[in-house]
């Protein structure tokens, strides 16, 4: 299937050219103002200043600035090389600089959605281009040669016939004076011609990290800054009625403690992101002192109504709206109800999946410096534009007195979507009035984080005489009031396998929820991935058909794809045949208690086919033996290494998962750290996963979230043919099982 | 109170309560800021360091428990990224984020300290209490056998604890 590449400059791009004082030169990205908004004519966009991407100094050092947070998924290496490769400069010459926020420059900052390949993939690529297009032309002005006559390499350019050649900084001064050229313009590189991209390059601050440099948000250190904790209620929107202050500021190390009221923000800036929540800041010499007070503070708080929050009732509701059936109808093709009744076989199960937690390795944390009514802060936000608005709304700033450093992350998951702590620290050091370095404790992170909704999916489908399924319907249960469910909590009408199925419907009915929900790797697809691709499987074994042949059967009988939302089923096909013949699917003689499962999912644009090849034990316990990752993320896998680390994490990540769970009673989260909320150690991880790629005629694709939904029904599926037990509910805990 | 601590060689003094972890004294007295916070409760590991050449837990070791033994941290594994562990965390590129590696690392290198040729066994027994939230598992495993490898091909610089 060919699709023809899109660009997402849709605006007439430039390049703004800028010599450096020191003889260097800078290259941007602008963009030029549309002429007039899309839509609803709203006033004209402004136009963003001069982004700045790649310095060249004139000792020919290259620097390249990576623009996006890197919170692990290997952002810093991968744009500054798109940039690198059409520049045509050696790699090894080229130093990479992290950004601060500031989109205007430098075009969309932010870390989620696995967006950063194909939100980026051309325009990085066509920056590079027009610096080397420059120099080039600088080059036959100077030599007074067409510059169809010369080519570049390694940061130089050569007229082959004069044998003459000059590196980019000896043109330096030449290009300062030149027109930019109109990216659209630009001829982008023959892959076939890559040297660096599609190449692994490893992470620049590989150096940095194993000599303990200090690079993480929880590192910054500013001068004559306090280290604080922030004390919230346990329930959510708790307010403190009253607390020992005085006493606490008594106590070895502190130096302030105070009350923060939550300002009274009526009109939430960032939709699903309430930001500061009331509590109690307290500051001294170290962390560990304002942490160790924390022990002695009496604190009386007004819960609120949040107080009645309990998973056991949440269950129970749930087992309620099952009974009832679905609140209201999201899509309906043809006659579900009346297929099911012709139907050779019907199946029917109920599955259900918890809250979880991200947990990020590295807790919330920023350090905030305020003074003469500007904020200056360091974070390692997913989204820092939405932390500088919501920081703005605080402290009653405007963005533009705000200066935020973007600074490495110890892991997002997507936590780091939410800005509350960003806030909190810029609160805390305005009314400090020191700069103050905020860090959460484990136990804080726990307890007030984004959770992955849990929820319960309710199942019938049918199949007919000859195995294929001819009526699906599913009633989802989640969270939320009246038609807004609660975030990451929703399922829209495309939902696999509609548009398979002819007869198809999908009801939802939601409850109150007394916690905050979030994106999570993958959002809503690590857990509907589960329950979809393990229903799947029931079908399959109900009809008596492989498992596999059982999935691309369905998945040929949707269709001319080419204009259909959501899966390309031949894309699909593709990794699922893949994952098959690398697992020697169905040809391979496994020991009674070993079998394989697979599951496939699309998400973020990417398609993926994974299988797992599961021991399972008499006494329940599981050991992952092998796993096998199909992928097809378009034409070019852009940091081969980088690609396969973020594919194998993403499966242990998602296995882990299966063990996880987060449950509320008092309207309180009763996990409080990695000894109740688990993920994988070394020696329950699969020691082997095998990551293959399909390369397509599609452009490229993110990596960091659509590797890890299938794993979860494939190690499900695993579990059923190793022991003929399906699961239907997670945590595995639930029904006894636990890692070997 | 005072307390003398010998740290990468280097002797010092600090005011610290004897109950206040060596996680912090590091961290925010010492201005050595590799040892990672994580869990603060001994379960991630990220907080890894040697205490007279045996990793522990900077969260839960007072300092009243420190006393002369030497502490090495990451740090003082070398400062130029030349120790066997940290060549070959290099080499490997292990990390994604990278914030549990200097405890993976440091329980990595008391291991090849005490066992040069590790077996996949010494290696789940001496890693398995450090965790990756990125799941860089299979790459951590091929680093300590790489670690192995170049510290038997330059046996001078196969130890975990270097004394100045």
């Amino acid at each position: 299937m060919k699709r023809t590449e899109k660009t997402s400059m849709e605006r007439r791009s430039f390049l703004k050219v800028t010599a450096l004082a020191g003889g260097g030169l800078l290259f941007g990205l602008a963009e030029a103002p549309k002429a007039h908004a899309q839509g609803r004519g709203g006033p004209p966009a402004a136009p963003p200043d001069p982004k700045n991407f790649i310095k060249i100094a004139a000792d020919g050092t290259v620097t390249i600035v990576a623009k996006n947070p890197e919170v692990g998924q290997g952002v810093k290496t991968m744009l500054p090389m798109l940039i690198a490769e059409e520049l045509d400069v050696d790699w090894k010459s080229v130093k990479i600089e992290q950004a601060d926020y500031d989109e205007s420059r430098y075009t969309g900052q932010s870390a989620g959605g696995s967006t950063a390949t194909p939100n980026n993939w051309t325009p990085m690529r066509q920056v590079g281009a027009a610096g080397r297009a420059m120099f080039v032309a600088a080059a036959a002005k100077q030599w007074s040669v067409p510059e169809a006559d010369l080519t570049t390499a390694s940061g130089k350019v050569m007229h082959a016939s004069s044998n003459r050649s000059a590196t980019y900084a000896q043109l330096a001064s030449t290009v300062a004076g030149m027109q930019p050229p109109a990216l659209a313009s630009l001829k982008l590189k023959d892959p076939k011609d890559y040297k660096i991209v599609g190449k692994t390059q490893p992470n620049p601050e590989i150096h940095n990290i194993v000599t303990g440099k200090p690079i993480f948000a929880i590192d910054v250190k500013v001068p004559g800054m306090l280290h604080a904790v922030f004390e919230k209620c346990g329930v959510f929107g708790g307010k403190v009625v009253s607390a020992n202050l005085d006493d606490i500021k008594k106590l070895p190390g502190v130096r302030q403690a105070f009350v923060i009221e939550r300002p009274d923000i009526t009109d939430a800036v960032i939709p699903g992101d309430p930001g500061l929540e009331n509590g109690i800041a307290i500051l001294a010499d170290t962390w560990w002192h304002a942490n160790n007070a924390r022990k002695q503070l009496k604190v009386t708080w007004n819960e609120g109504p949040r107080a009645a929050g309990s998973s056991i009732k949440y269950a129970a509701n749930a087992e309620e709206l099952a009974k009832k059936g679905p609140q209201r109808t999201i899509r309906a093709d043809g006659d579900a109800e009346g297929a099911l009744k012709s139907a050779a076989k019907v199946v029917e199960a109920s599955y259900s999946y918890p809250f979880i937690a991200h947990a990020p390795l590295e807790p919330q944390g920023a350090t905030a410096s305020f003074k003469d009514g500007k904020l200056e802060i360091w974070t390692n936000s997913q989204i820092p534009g939405n932390g500088r608005r919501m920081a703005a709304q605080a402290l009653g700033i405007t963005d533009k007195d705000i200066t935020q450093h973007m600074v490495r992350g110890g892991g997002g998951f997507g936590r780091r979507l939410n800005n509350d702590y960003v806030v909190e620290a810029a609160y805390i050091a305005k009314q400090a009035g020191v700069p103050v370095k905020l860090l959460w404790s484990r136990e804080d992170d726990m307890a007030h984080d984004y959770y992955r909704p849990g929820g319960r999916q309710d199942l019938k489908a049918g199949v007919d005489a000859s195995g294929k399924i001819v009526a699906w319907k599913n009633h989802f249960i989640s969270y939320g009031e009246g038609e807004r469910f609660v975030a990451s909590g929703a399922m829209g009408p495309t939902e696999f396998p509609q548009r398979f199925v002819p007869n198809y419907h999908l009801g939802a009915s939601v409850q109150p929820l007394a916690i905050r929900t979030g994106a999570l790797r993958a959002p809503s697809s690590n857990a509907f991935a589960f329950v979809i691709q393990s229903f799947i499987d029931e079908m399959a074994h109900a009809a008596g058909k492989d498992p596999v042949q059982f999935r691309l059967d369905l998945l040929s009988a949707g269709g001319d794809a080419a204009n259909a939302p959501g899966v390309d089923a031949e894309r699909m096909k593709g990794v699922v045949k893949l994952a098959a013949e690398k697992s020697g699917w169905g040809k391979k003689t496994l020991p009674k208690g070993t079998a394989m499962g697979i599951g496939f999912h699309f998400s973020h644009r990417g398609y993926f086919a994974e299988v797992a090849e599961v021991k399972v034990d008499a006494a329940k316990k599981i050991k992952i033996n092998k796993v096998w990752v199909a992928a097809d993320v378009g034409s070019q896998i852009i940091n081969p290494g980088a690609a396969d680390n973020i594919c194998q994490g993403g499966i242990v990540d998602g296995i882990s998962e299966m063990m996880q769970e987060i449950t509320i009673e008092g309207g309180k989260v009763q996990q409080a750290n990695y000894h109740q909320h688990t993920m994988m150690r070394l020696t329950q991880a699969p020691p082997e996963i095998e990551v293959h790629y399909l390369t397509s005629n599609n452009p490229p694709t993110g990596l960091g979230e659509p590797a890890l939904p299938p794993i979860l029904p494939a190690v499900a599926n695993a579990i059923f043919s190793a022991t003929g037990q399906r699961v239907r509910q997670l945590p595995l805990s639930k029904s006894g099982y636990s890692w070997a | 109170m005072p307390f003398k601590i010998n740290v990468n060689g280097t002797s010092s003094t600090v005011d610290a309560p004897p109950e206040m972890p060596l996680l912090w004294v590091l961290r925010d007295l010492l201005n050595l800021q590799a040892t990672k916070y994580g869990c603060g409760i001994g379960q991630c590991g990220a907080c890894t360091v040697h205490l007279a050449g045996k990793p522990v837990r900077a969260c839960l070791t007072p300092m009243s428990a420190v006393g002369t033994q030497p502490v090495t941290t990451l740090e003082g594994l070398s400062a130029d990224g030349s120790h066997p562990v940290q060549l070959a965390w290099q080499d490997i590129d292990v990390p994604q984020c990278g914030y549990c590696q200097a405890g993976q690392m440091m329980s990595a290198a008391a291991l090849l300290a005490k066992t040069p040729k590790p077996t996949d066994t010494d290696i789940d027994s001496a890693m398995n209490g450090n965790l990756c939230r990125c799941g860089t598992y299979i790459r951590i495993r091929q680093a300590v056998h790489k670690a192995a490898t170049l510290a038997s091909a330059a046996p001078a610089r196969n130890s975990g604890t270097k004394v100045r």
